[in-house]
């Protein structure tokens, strides 16, 4: 990695007797864009929150740009910041809440006119100058609210949830359009969010985040693929989860739901002992198929139409695994109750330890 | 109609008789000074008094002092206990309430004794320092309306956030007051200042014993002395009380659009 535009370095938090965030350590690039993912109460945004200047961190230390801020005030930081209540000045125009930090700054009424304009233009609300924030939709507001944290030409900028009070559609197209944004500005981003989706479809980085520590720090492709802790494996997509006990630690020989399955790698059990097998739900696959030699026989016990995709849950056993096949409309989707194997591929076996 | 809606007019009219009646008879004895006749000659004599006048633009002054000390006093405070001290908060509003409990004339004898000509700080040795004793007393009896009033305006929005947002864009404390939170409360903060003007205006008690030429301390001084001014002048106080409360209302439904009062 070049030189981190960000470094946070060991950070503790506590309230009170409550440790929120537990030695933390990241280093972020210039222009990168980071996630912080996690179920509520993670300390994700105490994190967030930290960097902002809002709390300060109980240990450790917080660099932005070479230079040490852990102990400067929010508005000495530089840093922009997308609040997930929108929180424009509901007193003030569209145009005068994304002047407001250029006219705190002393900027001249030119400059910050010209800048007003600019920024309506990158949302694509140029018309909307004159409007009072209640006069917008949620999604005009957020947007509004990330020209008005950009307006200031911030060297980092923080988003807070920023998607979550709005409805799906809106969800999806404003992510895009954020990410070209900060893409076309080049701007350092935070991104806090507990939406998998969403951590998983913008981000260079992601931090999965589970009481108070950085699980793992990957790529989404990592994270997916190569989940290092068992929260990050079944917080992050669908996993199905089975309970296998060893027979050869040596050749990955386990036996599961009645049958002997050879993994062919070095397993991190011995021989007798129980070990969990996690498996996506797009690896498995109703039916034979070339290449997943690995089969176990069972039921189909529910299927979901999900559109592009069929989610078809199978009892194996006493378990259930899920498993996702691509919609065909020249097939007819499977009945509940057909008898079925289910087959993957010993490579796409995820063993993670407890 | 069904009996129970009969009942309730049946009170209503009682309870309207009960505060119009009088307010009816003053104002019908004010207009009979000249003998078989109606007539607004009570008023005219009044309203051509100086010593109205006088008194009347003193109170009036002294009201609007009261209500810039009054904000100055009160937003940043309750806005502070919003924001970081929400602990505090029934200290305060117990603080606030006690004007209620403790009769104006507690209040002014124990002035007198702090702040008497012999006192550590003289602030009855001259005019000019009794007036700014009388302010500070009338801040102290507007304090449970002020008070409220903010609050309530501060609940309706998302003070910690605004401030938040206002701070990481670079704005200091005295910016984030003066444009974000004061004119979003500004309803609240209008409604609270109509009040104080209303209780300023009729005051007695504070203005008689600091021997203040205020409208109050007129107003008895007249009722003792005449016999058909005093209904006038009555009349005319209640009016001004009801023209602040319109005010209250006017105010609110022309206020700038804001989080409390879309549309």
């Amino acid at each position: 990695m070049n030189e981190p535009f960000i470094r946070l370095d060991r950070i503790n938090k506590a309230f009170g007797p409550t440790q929120v965030v537990r030695d933390f350590n990241l280093d972020i690039a210039p222009g990168e864009f980071v996630s912080f993912l996690g179920p509520s109460g993670c300390g994700k945004t105490t994190t967030l929150r930290m960097i902002a200047g809002f709390e300060t961190p109980s240990s450790g230390r917080i660099a932005i740009g070479g230079r040490d801020v852990t102990n400067l005030r929010p508005n000495q930081r530089k840093i922009g910041m997308v609040f997930q209540a929108y929180a424009l000045f509901p007193n003030l125009t569209v145009a005068q809440n994304i002047g407001f930090g250029m006219r705190v700054a002393g900027a001249s009424r030119a400059e910050i006119n010209g800048r007003v304009a600019e920024m309506l233009e990158i949302i694509k609300l140029p018309q909307h100058g004159k409007r009072y924030p209640f006069q917008l939709s949620g999604g005009q507001q957020q947007r509004v609210a990330l020209a008005r944290a950009l307006a200031v030409r911030p060297q980092v900028l923080l988003l807070d949830e920023p998607l979550s009070a709005l409805d799906a559609k809106i969800r999806v197209s404003l992510r895009e359009e954020i990410r070209s944004i900060q893409r076309k500005l080049g701007i350092t981003t935070i991104y806090v969010t507990h939406d998998q989706e969403e951590a998983l479809s913008m981000s260079d980085r992601i931090v999965v985040m589970h009481e108070g520590v950085a699980e793992q720090v990957g790529t989404p492709f990592e994270i997916y693929n190569r989940p290092a802790t068992r929260f990050v494996a079944s917080f992050v997509g669908t996993l199905n989860v089975l309970k296998a006990t060893v027979l050869d630690p040596a050749s990955g020989t386990v036996r599961a739901a009645g049958r002997d399955l050879r993994l062919d790698r070095r397993l991190p059990a011995g021989a007798g002992e129980g070990i969990s097998l996690s498996l996506r739900p797009e690896v498995v696959s109703l039916g034979s198929e070339p290449g997943r030699p690995l089969e176990l026989p069972g039921t189909v016990s529910e299927v979901s139409f999900l559109g592009s995709v069929i989610r078809v849950r199978v009892q194996v056993d006493d378990l259930f695994l899920s498993l996702d096949t691509f919609n065909n409309p020249a097939a007819a989707p499977p009945a509940i109750g057909e008898a079925t194997v289910v087959s993957f591929s010993p490579d796409d076996v995820l063993v993670i330890a407890d | 109609m069904k009996p129970g809606r009969i009942g309730a007019w049946v009170a209503f009219v009682l309870g309207m008789a009960y505060f119009f009646l009088p307010l009816i008879a003053t104002f019908e004895f004010s207009m009979r000074m000249k003998r078989g006749a109606y007539s607004f000659e009570a008023y005219r004599v009044i309203l051509s008094d100086p010593r109205f006048q006088e008194t009347f633009g003193y109170s009036a002054l002294v009201a609007l002092m009261t209500i810039l000390v009054g904000v100055l006093l009160v937003v940043p405070t309750a806005y502070w206990i919003r924001l970081k001290l929400p602990y505090l908060r029934p200290v305060i509003e117990f603080i606030t309430l006690l004007p209620l409990v403790i009769p104006a004339i507690v209040i002014v004898f124990g002035y007198l004794r702090m702040y008497n000509s012999s006192s550590f700080l003289p602030f009855t040795g001259s005019r000019r320092g009794t007036d700014i004793l009388l302010i500070f007393g009338y801040v102290t009896l507007a304090l449970p309306y002020m008070y409220r009033a903010v609050d309530t305006g501060l609940r309706a929005i998302d003070v910690r956030t605004l401030t938040e947002a206002a701070e990481i864009l670079g704005a200091k404390w005295p910016t984030i007051i003066a444009r974000i939170i004061l004119p979003n409360v500004l309803i609240a903060v209008l409604s609270g200042a109509f009040l104080t003007f209303a209780i300023v205006i009729g005051e007695f008690t504070m203005a008689s014993l600091l021997n203040r030429p205020a409208f109050g301390p007129y107003m008895q001084n007249l009722g003792a002395n005449r016999a058909y001014e005093p209904a006038a002048l009555a009349v005319v106080a209640f009016a001004i009380t009801w023209a602040c409360m319109v005010l209250i209302q006017v105010v609110s439904r022309f206020a700038p659009k804001t989080a409390e009062r879309p549309g």
